[in-house]
């Protein structure tokens, strides 16, 4: 573990406006809407800066890409430098996050965006490897940072 | 290969339920099923408990005869029993293996084996019963040998693997370990007389193997074929000459045979070949799917 933060500099955006759903929405049923996963995600919280992954450009709508006839969701992440260690951390809050948001068929994919990140082809098999996702949230110290990711936008 | 004929159908008898969490991992007791014996099948899970299941003579569906808790702290990731059914050891994240007994209606926690860094994986007892090997995240693959009054003994930490190691499983006939693993590839480990293990053979990507995680093995009934499945979304064949593994040469060399692709889109997880010759796998793309050799091999 290296002392201090990974990137002590972040370039933090302004929150983009939000869009208030109207009642009477048609995608307010079981259709899976790119951007409904994304108000999901993004205020998880940053794993080093007090800062949404939106505000970070982490994530944008972008991020999200869904193909409804195969049931698949693809998240891509930016990390904000090239050799985050984090990567593996941001990519188990959006998996915890959208645990049970979806139909059971529904499978999701997370990388980081290519180009992003100097070990991305290892970060990708692991962030998509679900033996290792289940043991990392089952470790008390990533369980208690993944929580706190999460949570601390809802204080 | 081709795909088996239209009058093979899988009907789902049951669904058992119980378990509070995933379940990872199921094994049939050996010597149950048939003969008036009634099935028995254990089950592990996230929950950190084991089920043992039964078969009803009369009704034909299962019910939970046991359920084995507060020994595991983790998930229970396999399970495996010993070939005479006596014990059932398994696996945890919690990074120990377990070895129970049945006694009397219940089942009894008799070993701990500790050792490896981290998560457990998988188990694998040889042929026999006389040994019993485990392996990990940690890279490393445990061999322990079964001592009278249920003792267990390290003989070797076999390392070789770089990274993770997801399944082993001793050759059907012969003490020959195999290991796959997060590297991509098959490792295959034997004695040379001292409990000196090392490996033999890497089937890796240069062997015509696979190009990401190997999630598991399994050997036909002669044990002269083995079926592997992979994250690169194939299962591959491989073969090796049975005369000379029996022969007790340990470096019988496997051989790329066949690959089968196009079948699943998303991870091979499991892959078993049945002793009549069926070979079965499961994907994440919730798709169970059986093979078949056709008459031309």
């Amino acid at each position: 573990m290296t002392l201090g933060l990974i990137n002590a500099n972040p370039v933090v955006h302004a929150k983009k406006e939000r869009v208030a759903r109207p009642l009477d929405d048609p995608h307010a049923d079981d259709a899976v809407d790119p951007l409904e996963i994304y108000d999901i995600v993004r205020d998880i919280r940053d794993p080093e800066h007090p800062y949404s992954l939106e505000q970070l450009s982490v994530l944008s709508e972008e991020s999200i890409t869904v193909d409804e006839k195969l049931g698949r969701i693809l998240i891509t992440f930016t990390p904000t430098i090239q050799h985050c260690s984090m990567a593996t951390v941001i990519g188990l809050c959006l998996r915890e996050k959208l645990k049970d948001c979806f139909p059971a068929h529904f499978k999701v994919d997370i990388k980081v965006a290519p180009g992003s990140h100097a070990d991305e082809e290892a970060v990708n098999k692991q962030l998509n490897d679900k033996e290792r996702v289940a043991a990392a949230l089952e470790n008390p110290n990533l369980r208690q940072l993944v929580t706190e990711c999460l949570y601390s936008s809802e204080l | 290969m081709s795909l088996v004929d239209e009058s093979f159908e899988l009907k789902e008898l049951q669904v058992l339920e119980g378990h509070a969490d995933r379940v990872w991992s199921v094994a049939w007791k050996p010597a149950t099923g048939f003969d008036g014996v009634p099935a028995v099948l254990a089950s592990c899970s996230g929950d950190k408990t084991v089920r043992v299941w039964e078969q009803s003579p009369s009704s034909g569906s299962f019910q939970c005869k046991a359920v084995l808790e507060e020994t595991h702290t983790r998930t229970v990731r396999s399970c495996a029993w010993s070939p005479s059914g006596k014990l059932l050891a398994t696996a945890s994240f919690d990074a120990t293996t377990a070895v129970w007994e049945h006694v009397g209606d219940d089942y009894e926690c008799v070993s701990t084996l500790e050792g490896h860094e981290n998560e457990v994986k998988s188990i694998s007892w040889n042929a026999s019963g006389s040994l019993l090997a485990t392996c990990g995240r940690d890279k490393s693959v445990w061999i322990w040998e079964v001592l009278p009054g249920n003792e267990f003994e390290c003989v070797s930490v076999l390392q070789g693997h770089t990274q993770d190691v997801k399944m082993v499983q001793w050759h059907p006939n012969m003490d020959i370990l195999f290991s796959c693993s997060y590297d991509n590839t098959i490792k295959v480990w034997a004695e040379d007389g001292d409990d000196d293990w090392h490996c033999v053979q890497t089937l890796a990507e240069a062997n015509n193997g696979h190009t990401s995680t190997v999630w598991a093995l399994s050997f036909n009934a002669t044990g002269d074929k083995m079926a592997t499945c992979s994250d690169d979304l194939t299962l591959k064949i491989w073969g090796s000459d049975l005369l000379t593994i029996q022969s007790g040469n340990g470096s019988a060399p496997w051989k790329h045979i066949c690959t089968l692709s196009g079948y699943h889109d998303r991870t091979i997880f499991s892959v078993h070949w049945s002793r009549e010759g069926i070979i079965a796998s499961g994907a994440a793309d919730d798709a169970i799917r059986l093979f078949a050799e056709d008459g031309d091999g």
